[in-house]
């Protein structure tokens, strides 16, 4: 844990350096694309235009590599590992959270957060076993991007980020930090820590299979759907699940 | 005389058959809570007591829903929110029209979400309200393996008519089902109209249909 944490802002350095630069194209390539105007504005989606080619870049890949290799991936491990997996990357995003709950000043769920990481860790064998749910101590997850918004940070206008998807300005902006405070990106080792983050986005997509599938026939425009999906989602838990009515709905 | 007396008798057992009718009606409606509570214990148990059911058969979903939920909804306050405003420029064939079409989108989604139920237990948040709200908002939680989801309902009430509320809205995980369909309708009326709009449902009915 200590050394995890020291080495964590170099990591997560060079971590972005890595990155940024293919990023930083592929951006410059999008950006010139946001000066196109849309039919229909959104107050909330200033940027539609780009986030729409974003969006289907991200589509085009998810068809093409992420969901079939998910796909694989599901139908040739049993239900139990998947969720072993799950629970050990659920435990290691439950270390970060305490740290947002705390600078959330929420007591009861950074007691409850650290109580999970701490059970966990040690009975649930490094986290692969998810006890602290069984017995009844609740996750709070928790982000920087949600801790802004408690602190009263408007979110900005709406975001697709390449790979990672539906976002908004506050949360793009906590996520680099986000991916830091995740103990599996403060690994020194690139082989490792690249492969744990494959396994982490093939089994999250492994998960999210059937629900892809729900949206998919339910939604007459993808983008309008899970963009309006989010901005509520995200809204609500920055209200706590008890967020003020925006507007009246229009009567019959 | 006599004849006096049997037109009171007919009246005052009118009056008498008529009252009880009525405070029987009344009697009959629940708190929203309580129809809530009553209609997820009774769809999971159904679910879970039917294998058919969660191996996918769809049309049996499809019945449940139709038959157990469906009479609990005001389904077209929820078409005209969705719609917006351009509801009110609808003809009332397009109304129908598009009342059917979305019901049959979401039945068929909503269907799809309940055939992954294994053994989920719903429990029902406390209420605040007073007796005097037309409207309320009921919470709910469903809980199996994994995070609690989120499941709200908004009903309004309808005193004497079906349970006594009706829903029309409901939210799972903080997203509100009518706001997410609305500016996807209000994009569709901009560009091509209502019916643009209809003929838009009715396709994408017909492909998810040909899926099975």
């Amino acid at each position: 844990m200590n050394r995890g944490f020291a080495s964590l802002t170099t990591s997560g350095a060079r971590y972005w350096r890595d990155r940024l630069t293919g990023w930083g194209l592929l951006l410059v390539a999008v950006l010139l694309q946001a000066c196109a105007t849309v039919p229909y504005p959104d107050r909330r989606d200033p940027l539609e235009s780009m986030n729409r080619s974003i969006f289907g870049f991200n589509d085009v890949l998810d068809r093409a590599i992420v969901k079939p290799v998910a796909t694989v991936y599901r139908d040739a491990t049993p239900t139990w590992m998947r969720k072993g997996v799950a629970n050990f990357f659920n435990n290691l995003e439950d270390m970060w959270s305490v740290v947002n709950n705390a600078l959330q000043l929420r007591g009861k769920d950074t007691g409850e957060s650290i109580a999970r990481v701490m059970v966990n860790s040690t009975l649930g064998v490094l986290g692969f076993v998810d006890v602290a749910s069984d017995m009844n101590v609740e996750r709070h997850t928790a982000n920087l991007g949600l801790t802004l918004g408690r602190w009263g940070v408007g979110s900005g206008p709406y975001l697709v980020l390449p790979f990672f998807g539906p976002s908004t300005l506050r949360d793009a902006a906590a996520f680099p930090v986000d991916l830091a405070g995740n103990p599996a990106n403060a690994i020194d080792d690139v082989g490792t820590r690249n492969g744990l983050t494959v396994v982490n986005l093939v089994n999250i997509r492994a998960a999210y299979i059937g629900a892809g599938n729900v949206v998919e026939e339910a939604a007459l425009d993808k983008y309008s759907f899970l963009r309006d999906a989010y901005l509520q989602r995200r809204r609500n838990q920055v209200y706590d699940g008890n967020p003020p009515d925006e507007e009246e709905p229009v009567e019959p | 005389m006599k004849r006096d007396f049997l037109l009171r008798f007919f009246w005052v057992s009118a009056l008498l058959i008529g009252l009880s009718c009525a405070t029987q009606a009344y009697a009959e409606d629940e708190t929203a809570d309580g129809l809530i509570k009553r209609l997820s214990v009774d769809v999971l148990e159904t679910i879970k007591a039917d294998k058919t059911i969660r191996g996918g058969d769809m049309t049996k979903v499809i019945a449940l829903v139709d038959t157990r939920i469906m009479p609990n909804v005001n389904f077209q306050r929820m078409t005209a929110s969705a719609v917006g405003p351009a509801w009110r420029q609808a003809t009332p064939e397009q109304q129908k029209r598009l009342q059917e079409e979305f019901k049959a989108l979401l039945v068929r989604t909503y269907a799809g979400a309940l055939s992954q139920v294994s053994d989920q237990v719903i429990s029902i948040k406390p209420m605040r309200a007073s007796p005097e709200d037309k409207e309320v908002l009921v919470r709910s939680e469903v809980k199996g393996s994994g995070d609690p989801i989120q499941l709200d309902y908004r009903l309004e009430k309808t005193p004497g008519q079906g349970a006594g509320w009706k829903i029309y809205n409901l939210n799972v995980l903080g997203v509100w089902l009518v706001e997410t369909y609305r500016s996807q309708f209000a994009q569709e009326v901009n560009a091509k109209g209502i019916d643009g709009l209809i003929g838009l449902l009715a396709e994408r009915n017909k492909a998810n249909s040909k899926k099975g």
